[in-house]
């Protein structure tokens, strides 16, 4: 087999080996606390005592959901003054100044709400102490209150009838220190291994193989890329992530760097399997999620490896695939490949140029965000999947002739507006924020000249990118188009906007369900009741989320990527 | 009553006065009821002046006029067709409670005026009227018989020829409207207002005026709405990107596409949907109190069920004659028969019937001169004083037993086995003595009916528990209900028991239905989710259920669990179907809309359609359409088969879910294929 194809397949292998024993140790962190990190509880009574929190309180669903709120919007005002003041504070070796409020405005909305779209480059926008206790502090506590409302949901989803669904504090700090930390710290000593820096020091200034002098960003970045891809954050160390020789500096590094993206999200769904004693019904989502990812991932590597049939023609070998925005040590498949895992997932780092992909690629990348539910972001992913599967329960539930009821519990109308809410909204976001962009790009050319122009490619090509930027930031992922001269006032704002609605609206809405299904009657099975671990049922899930969540954007990627492809082939 | 079953859903005045309705439904005030197809109305409007301006103008940038007038058209047809679907499903119910109706208006009643009678209309009675009704007159209002007895013809209503005996006081005391008196007098007192009868509230639903949302056609009404809101989007922000790409969308596109994509099928037969449900139940002669109790039932976990006429055929039945040692069995049977001669009971009767079996007749024996003693409380026992001074005793062993002890005799052992035995077996003895002797046991049976095993197995694989109530000792009981297959049973039920045994089952969070007739089973009755109140109970009964079976058949539950279920398969399996259809709208719909500016897309016509407007008129005509065709699917509903949630949610996702995705393609092909003969 093709060594490219072979890299591909260790990798997912790695992956599917390894996220379901840590499945095994999240769920059991969760429930128990009896797993193999309990050392780790003084450091958390410390916390709980620092902070004043008392770890056993249970929290309603509405307390729970203020709690994540209130501690967000902390967050962000603590980033604000950090940001802005930079300049001034220590662990700045480069002199880099202080961030000027609206950029600084948007940094922090998009580490806040796990996006890490990026508007500055991580070596002259930030300085080490911020990149260490904004960046990084972002990455772990935006990845733990996925993780902590994902807690929650599987607490409500366990219980036959409660009110509470446990206390998010705990469920935060637990994701960090027995989760999160440990697993950061081992992939980080790895990745030092394999030559990423790992310092205080200022630029290095090296004599290039020509002879010139070229000076060299360094600093922490082997403590920040490791969270940055297994909180499924995607926000780079340098500008241009981790297609950096220095933030990815070898195949096996990029291999380690795209499994850490996936493995978390994969191993919380067989979490769910284990922590409500269903492993059936963990399988049967993960089964769903991960044929969805392996659609994408053949169809990506297919295109990508194939190369560009209109370079062909002009006589340039495409042996090694469509190589543009790609780099020679990493290759076709691995680029295709992290490019389908960075999407599935709220990742959005990259390891090469999104915007040079094959039309179908970048429709695929596009569908897996506009989708938003195979595996997603680290906690969030299943949450995402959890409207949907109230949405395929409600119906197949009326199919054999009973009321719908998911894990015992009654689906009424109240459920089913939140979850209709939540799952369309987010068609809602990104259509209407791309029409209005498009409706200002034809109609006020003016406007859009004084901002530079926005696109770099015209025709349909230019639509995908601005229908990639909307579908990334409403997705949380993070990733661009980058052809798109996205750092103008129309972009930082529309796409804030679309950032906060589709970060928050989706996680208050599906904790508010499991809390208002745990309060519920709890209705023991019987022969009539829909079993929801069963493959008909995956498969009606699947059909649901493609038919409701998909095709909204047909005739949108119609007009990009698909009428790209046909005038390519 | 019954026949009317075999009637064709479509009958020629039900037909006509659909197609009225049909119209006057278009009112936009009743279609807001209606979300989904509300906004159809409101583009269908829209299209209308697109079509006036297009004849008025002569600009063809918006198509040309006969083009605009078609999409209109077919547009507005789409509503009737749902309105149709509404207003026949109305109409087939109310011709139904009509026919009840019928029966019972405009008869002459026999009003008491104090001394006097009087003859009015039984339209002019009002409740706590007191009237008279003799042998040959039709009952004119439902009421309660505050004195005599008459045996009455009910197949007016239940279908049932063999006539029934009321009468003042208990259980049996309430007559329904319609029917009629064979024989005797009885007087009765009216129970309810002119037009506020079981029937007259169950029009009104069906009618929908009353007509409430069950909470499940609220919820999926939102998951409806929320599926337009979200297409609603996805055309109003083609317009923006169409002119990204420099291509010119008409307006009667853009609304065909619209409506194709909103699931206008679900949305136009959803109210159809739930009135013919109700009238499923009508059919099946039960009156339904709200249309929420037809859905409940479909959910019911537990059933509650009377062993007696719903298990077991009646009574018990004398099955086997045991002489005691050294008695003769011809003589022992005389005298079991001289003993139930004036037995009244099903089981004297049914002595009697076993003995001439045996070839002994009862006029052979010499009865002449002899005194009946009638079975009390007390004695637990009946029987016979012969003018010899010879006294015959049957009745409960113990009660025998110990007359026969207290006379100095003893108890034999064999009878005391044979005594065990039968009742382990599920009988009841009945032992006989003579002169304080005992001289034999006679076993009664109760005799389960035939083929209800197979029901209890069906609702077993429905998921449905039942559960025997029963006046008999334990054990009796226990052999009963495993021989019927009942899942569990209340042995010496009081009517306390029933209502407990309830409420436990549904803090367990489950369902519960049970079928009742006595006072004294209202209370459960009203605590129950679904409470089937019979016809001939009291009125107490029938005012706490929420349903009342008209044909007194406790077998009913049964058939109004599958009707419940039926009905939200039908909703479910059209809603599936109604979405599934969107995947073929979109790839008929959307290359037309591109393909003249954008030719690389010719390839995405996987279905090569004629042309962008053969493409839009064929998958909107398809779209309109397919509501007529499922009207059917709609009244009847879609049949249920209890092979397990899973089984059937796969069978049904074949059918109705990859149906649904290839049918429209079918369709739309062939309707392309003509349309595009007239272009």
């Amino acid at each position: 087999m093709n060594t490219e194809i072979l890299g591909v397949v260790a990798q997912i292998v790695l992956l599917i080996v390894i996220s379901y024993p840590l499945g095994k140790h999240i769920a059991k962190v969760y429930k128990e606390g009896n797993d193999c990190m309990r050392f780790m509880a003084p450091i958390e009574r410390f916390i709980y005592k620092f902070a004043g929190i008392n770890p056993n309180e249970e929290m309603d669903w509405k307390a729970f959901l203020k709690s994540l709120l209130i501690i967000n919007v902390f967050w962000f005002f603590w980033g604000m003054i950090l940001l802005v003041s930079q300049g001034y504070l220590p662990l700045n070796p480069d002199g880099n100044p202080g961030q000027s409020p609206d950029l600084a405005f948007n940094t922090c909305i998009s580490f806040m709400v796990n996006c890490n779209l990026q508007h500055y480059s991580g070596e002259s926008g930030l300085t080490y102490f911020t990149q260490l206790f904004v960046i990084m502090l972002f990455q772990f506590i935006t990845a733990a209150t996925g993780m902590a409302a994902m807690a929650g949901v599987m607490k409500a989803m366990a219980a036959k009838t409660t009110k509470t669904i446990g206390n998010f504090w705990h469920f935060l700090v637990i994701s960090c220190t027995r989760i999160l930390f440990p697993m950061s710290l081992i992939v980080g000593f790895i990745l030092i291994l394999e030559g990423t820096p790992m310092g205080f020091d200022s630029k290095m200034t090296i004599p290039t193989l020509e002879g010139a002098e070229q000076t060299v960003s360094q600093g922490p970045t082997a403590a920040i890329v490791p969270i940055k891809q297994l909180g499924t954050n995607g926000g780079g160390y340098f500008g241009v992530n981790s297609s950096h020789p220095l933030e990815n500096p070898t195949y096996l590094t990029n291999m380690l760097e795209c499994w850490s993206i996936l493995i978390i999200p994969m191993a919380m769904v067989f979490a769910l399997g284990f922590y409500l004693k269903r492993k059936k019904l963990g399988y049967t989502i993960y089964g769903v999620m991960l044929f969805a990812y392996l659609c994408g991932v053949i169809c990506n590597v297919h295109y990508e490896m194939a190369g560009n049939p209109n370079i062909d023609k002009m006589g340039i070998d495409q042996s090694c695939g469509a190589m543009e925005g790609k780099e020679t040590r990493l290759g076709a498949a691995a680029t295709a490949l992290w490019s389908v895992t960075t999407t599935v997932t709220s990742n959005g780092s990259v390891n090469g140029s999104h915007d040079s992909t094959m039309p179908l690629t970048g429709m695929i990348e596009m569908l897996n965000m506009q989708i938003n539910t195979w595996f997603g972001g680290v906690g969030v992913g299943f949450l995402n999947y959890y409207a949907f599967l109230i949405i395929a329960v409600f119906i197949s539930g009326l199919m054999v002739g009973r009321t719908p009821e998911f894990l015992g519990k009654k689906v009424e109308a109240r459920e089913m507006k939140i979850a209709t809410i939540v799952a369309l909204a987010h068609p809602f976001v990104i259509l209407i924020f791309t029409a209005i962009s498009s409706y200002v790009y034809v109609y006020h050319p003016n406007f859009v000249e004084s901002e530079g122009g926005w696109l770099n490619n015209p025709g349909f090509h230019g639509f995908s990118e601005m229908l990639y930027e909307y579908t990334s930031s409403s997705a949380n992922n993070g990733s661009g188009f980058e052809g798109l001269g996205d750092n103008t006032y129309f972009w930082n704002y529309t796409c804030g906007l679309a950032l906060i609605i589709s970060r928050y609206l989706p996680i208050v809405g599906q904790v508010a369900i499991a809390g208002l299904l745990a309060k519920k009657k709890f209705i023991p099975e019987s022969a009539g009741t829909l079993k929801t671990d069963t493959v008909t049922f995956g498969v009606m899930t699947f059909c649901v989320i493609m038919i409701v969540a998909a095709l909204s954007f047909f005739p949108a990627l119609t007009l990009g990527p698909i009428a790209e492809y046909f005038s390519i082939y | 009553m019954r026949n009317s079953k075999a009637a064709s859903l479509f009958p020629k005045e039900l037909v006509i006065e659909s197609l009225k309705q049909s119209f006057v439904k278009l009112n936009p005030r009743m279609m807001f009821r209606n979300p989904i197809m509300f906004i159809v109305e409101v583009v269908t409007f829209v299209m209308l002046l697109v079509t006036i301006w297009s004849a008025v103008s002569g600009d063809t940038s918006q198509g040309s006029f006969g083009y605009n007038t078609l999409v209109f058209i077919i547009l507005l047809v789409t509503i009737l067709f749902a309105n149709f679907a509404e207003a026949i499903a109305e109409a087939r119910g109310k011709a139904q409670a009509d026919s009840l109706r019928k029966t019972r208006e405009e008869t002459p009643a026999k009003l008491c005026i104090g001394n006097k009678i009087e003859t009015v209309s039984s339209s002019q009675l009002k409740k706590g009227d007191i009237f008279i009704c003799e042998a040959g007159d039709t009952i004119p209002s439902d009421g309660e018989i505050i004195e005599g007895l008459a045996s009455i013809d009910e197949s007016a209503i239940t279908g049932e020829s063999a006539p029934v005996i009321r009468e003042a006081g208990g259980d049996k005391s309430s007559v329904t409207g319609g029917t009629k008196v064979l024989s005797d007098q009885i007087k009765v007192k009216v129970t309810t207002q002119p037009g506020e009868s079981f029937l007259d509230k169950m029009i009104a639903l069906v009618e929908g005026a009353s007509r409430q949302k069950t909470p499940n056609e609220i919820a999926l009404t939102i998951l409806l709405a929320g599926f337009t809101l979200v297409f609603v989007v996805v055309c109003g922000t083609l317009k923006p990107f169409a002119d990204y790409s420099n291509t010119a969308i008409t307006i009667a596109a853009f609304i065909s596409l619209f409506v194709c994509l909103i699931p206008t099928t679900i949305g136009g037969l959803l109210s159809a949907i739930g009135i013919a449900g109700m009238d499923r139940a009508l059919r099946a002669n039960v009156i339904t109190k709200s249309g929420k109790a037809v859905e409940t039932a479909g959910d019911i976990d537990t059933l509650l069920l009377d062993k007696t006429g719903t298990i077991t055929i009646g009574n018990r039945k004398a099955t086997q004659f045991y002489p005691a040692k050294g008695i003769d069995e011809q003589s022992f049977v005389k005298a079991c028969l001289m003993a139930s001669l004036s037995d009244d009971t099903p089981e004297g009767k049914s002595i009697v019937e076993l003995g001439r079996e045996k070839g002994i007749r009862v006029h052979d024996l010499n009865t002449s001169g002899s005194k009946m003693i009638k079975f009390t409380a007390e004695t637990k026992c009946s029987g016979v004083d012969l003018p010899g001074g010879t006294r015959i005793r049957k009745g409960a062993f113990d009660a025998i037993r110990k007359m026969s002890e207290a006379a100095g005799n003893k108890y034999p052992k064999e009878v005391a086995d044979l005594v065990e035995k039968i009742t382990s077996n599920g009988g009841t003895p009945l032992v006989v003595s003579q002169d304080d002797y005992i001289i034999g046991v006679i076993e009664l049976q109760d005799i389960i009916k035939p083929g209800i095993q197979e029901r209890f197995e069906r609702l077993r694989k429905m998921g449905v528990k039942t559960v025997m109530v029963t006046g008999d000792n334990p054990l009796t009981a226990k052999y009963i209900a495993e021989k019927a297959g009942v899942d569990d049973y209340i042995a010496e039920a009081k009517p306390e028991d029933k209502m407990n045994y309830i409420k436990k089952e549904q803090e367990g969070g489950k369902l519960v239905a049970m079928m009742g007739d006595g006072t004294n089973d209202a209370p459960a009755l009203a605590q129950a989710n679904v409470g089937v109140a019979m016809n001939s109970g009291t009125q107490a009964a029938k005012e706490a259920g929420n349903m009342v079976d008209l044909d007194n058949d406790p077998t009913k539950l049964i058939e109004i669990v599958e009707i419940g279920k039926q009905l939200l398969m039908t909703r479910g399996t059209l809603t599936t179907f109604s979405i599934a259809n969107d995947v073929a709208k979109y790839f008929a719909i959307v290359p037309a809309l591109f393909m003249v500016t954008i030719p690389a897309l010719a390839p995405l016509n996987i279905m090569h359609l004629h042309s962008p407007e053969s493409a839009i008129l064929s998958a909107i005509i398809f779209n309109a359409i397919i509501i007529p065709i499922l009207i059917p699917l709609a009244l009847r509903g879609v049949a249920y088969k209890p092979i397990g949630a899973s089984a059937l949610l796969r069978r049904n996702l074949l059918i109705y879910g990859v149906g649904g995705i290839i049918a429209p393609f079918v369709g739309i092909k062939l309707i392309d294929m003509i349309v595009s003969l007239f272009m």
